[in-house]
């Protein structure tokens, strides 16, 4: 198995903090990966990092084969205007962008993929819809339809299926499978530990630190459970700089 | 009715070039301010345009009422103002609301200052209020080329705006253009207030901007689509300003944006897209 990406000593953060510190590890091509742990244990950092949207302030993310563009990535809450007024069809269209570029025309044979991303998440009926009348689930539903047409090799999802329906999760679920049956690499932040339990193999529990990091079942054992909360809590506002050893 | 609504244009050059300069103005404007008003930037046009006035009365001190020299400042000046606001925005507590607001008081007063220190009233007049019908060769170049300038980048630059004012968090996953597109985009703002300053003066040069783009976003209900109605919206109050002030006998500019100002409060009750009438019409609701 190759890997997709590695962290070397990787240290993220906000204003010197760490908010992830020292990770070190790898992700295998076609993982299926949770990444879990308490509030401010530098989850969200991790992707955004990976992602490319935050630098490194310590050690490097290397990234094999793929350039941070190359990857989708899904934030938390979104900075979408609502009342932007463009429609469902438009708007998943974007996932088009880095094929299509400032010029590129739609064409027929990317908007019949725009169709069927729409109809896979299911939303058929609503392309002509204005973004600003979906409700909360559809919205979601909608910006999955746009990482399916952005076709990328690693995906990066950020608290997914917070604030959402059962049957949506369940339809949502069932792509986050479907990219995984294509070999593609997903990495999904995650509070909902029997649904990662039941779908995703593998994962990472995070304390700023790597607390455990490896088959789902073992990794989310209740001692390594305790053991991140404990350290997530004793966070130090007159932190010392650090001077562990890269 | 020919001697209305004709006549006037036939036999004045004065009123042909007013109508071909704020018909110019219209086209390159009505872009230009949808997006200023999708990105809830109404009020910073605003701003921007009262700080051109200072570059441009500097111009008028050391070359008097000079095209290129009065151009050059009012462009310098608003760019360095909006970079100015922008960088207090990020790098104090301020917000950029308030460091616009600060910054544009500041110009306004140092302008004034500036002409009156030279000039007349009749001077200071025609850079507050501009002079729609004393548009020279010169000057109707000057906004033809803006017009043209700015709806070709446009073109080019439609697609990273759109994505960089709606979701910029996805156009900064995928490309590298939000940057330049905010920078180029925030020039044609300048660029074409500048033009608007020229024709409609400091004060209302925002005029043939924001009233179209505000007007037509009540009629449609999407980008494109707002863009046109702006677009028609500001010829046709151009004109009809035009022909207005002329048989009324008072001043041009204002009229023009008097009609916009008619236009916007005709779109408030009757758009089609959300205007008073269609939210409050009583309508039975639907099945789903």
């Amino acid at each position: 198995m190759s890997s997709v990406l590695r962290f070397r000593d990787l240290t993220l953060g906000y204003d010197r903090h760490p908010a992830v510190h020292h990770l070190a590890g790898e992700i295998e091509r076609g993982a299926l990966l949770a990444v879990c742990g308490p509030n401010g244990a530098g989850k969200s950092t991790l992707l955004k990092g990976i992602a490319g949207v935050l630098r490194p302030i310590g050690g490097r993310i290397e990234r094999m084969g793929c350039e941070p563009r190359q990857i989708a990535y899904l934030p938390q809450a979104a900075d979408i205007d609502r009342s932007f007024p463009i429609s469902v069809f438009d708007m998943v269209a974007m996932g088009h962008w880095r094929s299509m570029g400032l010029f590129g025309g739609l064409g027929q044979a990317r908007k019949l993929k725009v169709f069927d991303a729409i109809a896979a998440v299911g939303l058929t009926g609503f392309e002509d819809r204005s973004i600003g009348t979906l409700s909360g689930g559809q919205m979601q539903r909608m910006l999955f339809a746009r990482l399916l047409l952005q076709d990328a090799p690693v995906i990066l999802l950020d608290e997914p299926f917070t604030a959402i329906d059962a049957r949506t999760m369940a339809d949502l679920v069932d792509i986050v499978k479907r990219w995984h049956g294509e070999n593609r690499t997903v990495i999904a932040v995650l509070h909902d530990f029997e649904m990662v339990r039941e779908h995703f193999p593998q994962t990472l529990l995070l304390a700023r630190e790597k607390v455990a990091w490896g088959d789902t079942r073992e990794t989310l054992s209740a001692e390594n459970l305790l053991r991140a909360r404990r350290i997530v809590e004793a966070f130090d506002r007159e932190a010392l700089e650090c001077t562990r050893a890269a | 009715m020919y001697d209305y609504l004709i006549a006037p244009f036939s036999e004045f050059e004065f009123m042909r070039r007013a109508l071909v300069g704020s018909i110019a103005l219209s086209l390159a404007g009505a872009p230009v301010g949808v997006f200023l008003m999708l990105r809830r930037m109404s009020l910073t046009g605003d701003a921007m345009a009262h700080a051109i006035l200072p570059g441009a009365a500097i111009g008028y001190l050391l070359a008097g009422l000079s095209l290129g020299a009065m151009t050059a400042g009012g462009l310098i000046a608003g760019v360095l103002v909006a970079l100015a606001a922008g960088a207090v925005a990020r790098f104090t507590a301020l917000r950029e609301d308030a460091s616009l607001a600060a910054f544009y008081l500041i110009s306004l007063a140092l302008g004034v200052t500036i002409v009156s220190l030279r000039g007349s009233n009749v001077d200071l007049l025609h850079l507050l209020f501009g002079s729609v019908l004393a548009l020279d060769e010169a000057t109707l170049l000057l906004l033809a080329v803006i017009s043209t300038a700015t709806l070709v980048i446009f073109a080019a630059l439609y697609r990273p705006l759109v994505l960089e004012t709606l979701d910029p968090g996805y156009l900064a996953s995928v490309s590298g253009a939000g940057a330049p597109t905010q920078l180029v985009f925030l020039c044609l703002v300048v660029l074409n207030l500048v033009g608007g300053f020229h024709a409609l003066g400091t004060l209302m040069a925002v005029g043939l901007m924001m009233l179209p783009a505000a007007s037509a976003r009540l009629w449609a209900e999407d980008v494109t689509a707002a863009i046109a109605i702006a677009m028609g919206m500001g010829v046709v109050a151009s004109y009809a300003g035009l022909v207005l002030s002329y048989h009324a006998g008072v001043p041009s500019g204002p009229v023009i944006i008097l009609v916009c100002g008619a236009f916007y409060i005709l779109s408030l009750f009757f758009g089609r897209a959300s205007g008073l009438i269609r939210l409050f019409s009583g309508r039975q609701h639907l099945e789903a």
